[in-house]
């Protein structure tokens, strides 16, 4: 049966804009933050102004590996984020138009896929992707403390606070609540276990680690989207600095 | 005109795909026979779903006090002893293990601290005893049932409507039936019939029930030669919603009181006071829908002529857990948030105690190979039905009607025969509506016949006024003889009223016969000519018989208990609570 | 009060068939079923519509309005105001007459999924953190709205290699039942096609029991199918724990 103009489906979304507000606002995001990383890929070399190192640089230990500096760090987090749940809906309904939203027809095309087949079967090792992401941000929390460490005029270093302490303070926070809320990580800390309590009643360990990420679960989109703004605005932040468009603020 | 139809033969046929017609064809089914269940709906949507509050069994999970002797008591007592003692007592002792076994078929039902199955207090049971899955205990169940049927080797047909029982030497032989999706017809053949489909709850306006109970199995059955009982006793929940209209008699589960609901009228007094002080909200649903009933009477009911319900005293997150369906279906139906402000309730109806007579241990109806289970069968409950009760009486008798018809079937020889002829007048019957411009509207004869009930045979009764309702039904009888279906027999709706209202027509003759003749008041029979419950009458059912296409009204004797039951209400109190010594 | 509704009744069958306009006089607080029963009764009796219970507990109304997967019992015609309510069948299963659709695949999966196979006889003994989980799950009333939805069904046709989001409940519904014994891994792998769904969640928006079917349903047996087929070290500490 032909699908006529008036049951062009969902058409609205909850918050009455047209359905297809979201999958383009989606595109353009992820399009502006993609283009944004190749030209630091491709195009910068450093991302530390004094004690502050951009999310993209971190780490700079290359182990000997010679690759572009930005490459070295970003495909880790990138491929987390690619095979993310949540990344997932947004990208299949904005690039992929599987669908675009609720009810809006696709193009019948013979051959969908799914996740059955390469390249998204790959979407299967998202959890292998987390351990790597996990080991990034390690290297994230060093840097976040080292922004609180300034070099001293004539040697030495002292504690202090400035705007790009807190800017990576912040930043990295929300990449450890991103990381945390996990579906992977909710699955692994106990949501696979059939069983969640002890013999005597009482809650086993792996049902409140379970039941605290699964709270955080809930926000894991919020998570994702504010992350990656969040490092997009740390690295703008120091870039301008390190092109002297403006000055550190220190606050001590 | 001959028109082809299907032909199916099995052992045993059961009539009815909600929870007691589930029941009874995983327990035929068990026993090894080649078994069919016919539904008119789909799989899994049948009238049980909308049973909330939960299903009564004294597994003393959270009262350990509580057994099978003080469910004996309640259900006898709340039945005004016309109940098939008999019936109550396999009852009372099966309810525990039928509950169990759903368990053990995959039912979730909702924990104790200590993790066995919680109870939930409920009106008129002298124990936490309703087993239950928050606000939607009936829908676990059939959902449990529908599981359990597709694993098991029983043919499930889906929409389809049997319209008449066929009888050869005086023994159940089959049914015919059409498929609701293209009208073809099927003639099923079986060695017995289990009839499980429900009650009648449709023949009056305010009703929380759903298009189905149109007691088309009771009615198929009484025209075949069973006798119905009890007839009269036509329960009214006290709690339906009232407004809007669009939504007028759907239910509100007793669960609300069961959690702890409070009855006020316009005056803010808790009238339940005045009415049975010791029980009060929680008194058995009789008593409240006609307290409630009586306050509007006074002048002092809600805005649309209700009463209030208060369950906000117990907090948002306690009422979302425990009534998330209740809060989810005031706010969407009644945009009402019933944890920060009261609700308007009224009666509905709710529930037919009377049916179809059978045996207390098979089932067995009076004609040969015909079983009964269910809302459709009378006996258990008596002139009122406890909340929780249906649940497990669908569970117990749907299973002792399918061990009937095993023990049946393998007691008599041979298979009884249906005859073409028989068939092929049948399908025309059917059939003569279909197409035809001009007739009567089966909307609209539904409508009046429910207008009738409504007056004539509703909460309270009069001589005169059941007699006026009787002679309006009697017209509307020769009315229905003309019905017309316009278009074709692809799944058409006006054609399928037809047989409902035709079933409807048939039982609601026999309730208002019943109810002429029960001149007095017990139950959920209220007579405003006869206020009192007499003795007399405490000793007979009424029965009603099909002679020659015309409803015959008779008496029967209660069977009287035996010593050792009797005892039990020599007590002073329910069982538990006098063995314990506890104040009831 | 004499405000009128309009609405737009598909009217068809197999062969198919066009929307018709009526129109009928507005109560308060009435829903789309409403409606189109007061269609019924006074303007075209064959009008046909699956329905039981009118209030949400049986899943029998699923229709389109308005472009929107929905429950005729369960929308309000006041929800519309100054706009035609269209309403259309399901589009996902085939028609048979009006709204009435042919949903009958859906059973057959049903009886595909190994049943729930307890390791000891019940009393159990379960606590309610165990079962809130699944207890989610079985609120699902099989209205059959999130099959009806999900694109892998509804634009691929794939019905033959996924199951869609109710077979996948049912599925994480025994999964995760704390005294299941049976494995649906490989059967949601293989046949049932779990990675055929690709978690866009249209599922979840439109269950009118608020399930959330995705994230707490199929991201979950998604995780399951990688406990087994995508990760090795994991599958070597689990069997070393055991």
């Amino acid at each position: 049966m032909a699908q006529s103009a008036e049951t062009i489906h969902g058409s609205k979304s909850k918050s009455g804009a047209a359905w297809w507000v979201e999958p383009y606002l989606t595109v353009l995001a992820l399009g502006l933050f993609g283009v944004y990383s190749l030209w630091l890929v491709f195009f910068q070399h450093t991302g530390q102004f004094q004690n502050y190192l951009s999310p993209f640089f971190s780490p700079t230990e290359d182990w000997g590996i010679k690759v572009l500096p930005a490459l070295w760090v970003l495909w880790a987090p990138l491929l987390f984020r690619a095979t993310c749940y949540y990344y997932r809906k947004e990208i299949y309904r904005g690039f992929f138009h599987d669908p675009m939203a609720c009810g809006v027809p696709e193009s019948r095309r013979k051959f969908y896929f799914g996740e059955t087949r390469f390249p998204f079967i790959w979407t299967n090792l998202h959890r292998w992707f987390w351990y790597i992401a996990l080991v990034v941000l390690v290297f994230l929390w060093i840097d976040a403390v080292k922004a609180f460490i300034f070099p001293v005029a004539g040697g030495g270093s002292t504690f202090g606070v400035g705007l790009g302490s807190l800017i990576m303070l912040v930043n990295v926070s929300l990449l450890t609540m991103y990381s945390l809320s996990c579906h992977a990580f909710r699955h692994l800390v106990g949501g696979g276990s059939q069983k969640f309590s002890c013999a005597d009643g009482s809650p086993t360990t792996r049902y409140k680690l379970w039941n605290t990420v699964s709270r955080w679960n809930e926000k894991h989109g919020l998570f994702a989207w504010v992350s990656m703004f969040s490092v997009w605005f740390t690295d703008v932040y120091i870039r301008l600095l390190i092109y002297g468009v403006i000055h550190p603020v220190r606050f001590f | 005109m001959s028109e082809n139809f299907e032909r199916h033969a099995y052992d045993i046929l059961i009539i009815g795909s909600g929870g007691a017609g589930l029941r009874a064809a995983v327990a035929a089914a068990e026993g090894g026979a080649k078994v069919a269940v016919l539904g008119k709906s789909l799989l899994g949507k049948a009238h049980t779903v909308m049973a909330e509050g939960g299903v009564a069994a004294s597994l003393g999970n959270v009262d350990p006090a509580d057994g099978w002797e003080t469910h004996f008591y309640d259900t006898m007592r709340s039945g005004h002893f016309i109940n098939n003692y008999k019936m109550v007592e396999v009852f009372a002792k099966e309810a525990p293990d039928r509950v169990l076994e759903l368990e053990q078929w995959g039912a979730v039902f909702d924990r104790t601290p200590e993790g066995r199955i919680m109870q939930r207090p409920f009106g008129a049971h002298t124990f936490r005893r309703l087993a239950h899955v928050g606000d939607r205990t009936g829908m676990e169940i059939i959902r449990t049932m529908e599981q359990k049927i597709l694993t098991v080797n029983v043919d499930v047909f889906q929409e389809i409507t049997a319209t008449k029982l066929f009888i050869d030497n005086g023994r159940v032989a089959g049914t015919v039936a059409y498929y609701r999706e293209d009208g073809r017809f099927a003639l099923f053949t079986a060695k017995a019939v289990v009839i499980a489909t429900g009650g009648w709850g449709k023949a009056y306006k305010v009703t929380s029930n759903s298009w189905e109970s149109t007691g088309d199995g009771a009615a198929l059955a009484f025209r075949a030669g069973a006798e119905l009982v009890d007839m009269e006793m036509v329960q009214f929940h006290p709690t339906g919603m009232v407004w809007p209209p669009g939504v007028r008699g759907l239910l509100v589960t007793e669960g609300v009181r069961g959690e702890g609901g409070l009855l006020r009228n316009s005056e803010g007094e808790r009238f339940m006071e005045k009415y049975d002080p010791q029980r009060m909200e929680l008194s058995s649903r009789d008593v409240v829908a006609r307290s409630i009933y009586k306050e509007v009477q006074a002048g002092r009911g809600t805005p649309h002529g209700g009463a209030w319900l208060d369950i906000t005293h117990k907090g948002p997150e306690y009422i979302k857990r425990k009534l998330p369906g209740m809060y989810q279906q005031f706010m969407a139906l009644a945009d009402v948030d019933i944890t920060k402000t009261k609700f308007e309730v009224g009666p509905t109806i709710h529930y037919t105690m009377g049916g179809i007579k059978v045996d207390a241990l098979t089932c067995a109806t009076n004609v040969p190979g015909l079983f009964a289970a269910g809302e459709c069968a009378g006996g258990l409950h008596g002139a009122n039905r406890l909340g929780g009760n249906s649940l497990a009486d669908i569970l117990v008798f749907g299973k002792r009607a399918g061990d009937g018809a095993l023990e049946f079937i393998q007691g008599h020889e041979g298979t009884p025969k249906v005859e073409e002829a028989e068939v092929q007048a049948e399908i025309e019957r059917v059939l003569q509506p279909v197409g035809q411009e001009s007739g009567e509207n089966p909307y609209a004869l539904h409508e009046q016949l429910q207008e009738i009930m409504a007056n004539h045979a509703g909460i309270s009764r009069n001589g005169p006024e059941l007699e006026q309702g009787l002679q309006k039904m009697l017209e509307l009888k020769e009315r229905a003889k003309s019905m017309s279906a316009p278009g074709s027999r692809t799944f058409n709706p006006g054609w399928h009223s037809v047989h409902d209202v035709r079933n409807m027509i048939t039982l609601c003759e026999a309730i208002i016969r019943g109810a002429i003749e029960r001149k007095e008041s017990r139950g959920a029979q209220w007579r405003l000519d006869h206020p009192d419950e007499l003795e007399e009458y405490g000793k007979i059912n009424f029965v009603h018989k099909m002679e020659d296409g015309e409803v015959k009204t008779y008496t029967s004797p209660v069977a009287e208990m035996t010593a050792e039951l009797q005892e039990l209400f020599q007590l002073g109190a329910a069982p538990g609570i006098a063995k314990s010594g506890k104040k009831e | 009060m004499a405000e009128e509704i309009t609405l737009s009744v598909f009217r068809g069958d197999r062969s198919g068939g066009r929307e018709q306009e009526y129109k009928i006089p507005a109560v308060p607080g009435m829903v789309v079923l409403d409606a189109l029963h007061y269609i019924q009764a006074h303007q075209a009796p064959d009008l046909a519509v699956r329905w039981n219970c009118k209030a949400a507990h049986c899943g029998s109304c699923s229709a389109e309005i308005n472009g929107s997967a929905k429950l005729l019992c369960k929308t309000r015609v006041d929800d519309y105001t100054d706009e035609v309510i269209h309403v259309r069948p399901m589009h996902t299963f085939p028609v048979i007459k009006d709204l009435v659709t042919d949903v009958s695949w859906n059973y057959e999966k049903l009886r595909q999924i190994p049943a729930f196979q307890p390791a000891i006889k019940a009393p159990f003994t379960l606590h309610q953190r165990d079962v809130d989980r699944i207890q989610e799950f079985r609120k699902c009333i099989e209205c059959f709205l999130c099959q009806n939805i999900c694109h892998v069904l509804r634009d691929h046709s794939a019905k033959d290699a996924y199951w869609g989001p109710r077979m996948m409940i049912r599925m994480a519904e025994l999964q995760m039942h704390p005294l299941d014994t049976a494995d649906r891994i490989d059967l949601l792998k293989g046949s049932a096609g779990i990675g055929y769904c690709n978690i866009t969640k249209c599922c979840t928006v439109v269950c009118p029991q608020g399930i959330n079917i995705t994230d707490n349903g199929i991201i979950p047996l998604k995780e399951r199918v990688a406990d087994k087929y995508f990760d090795p070290l994991g599958g070597l500490v689990r069997k070393m724990h055991k």
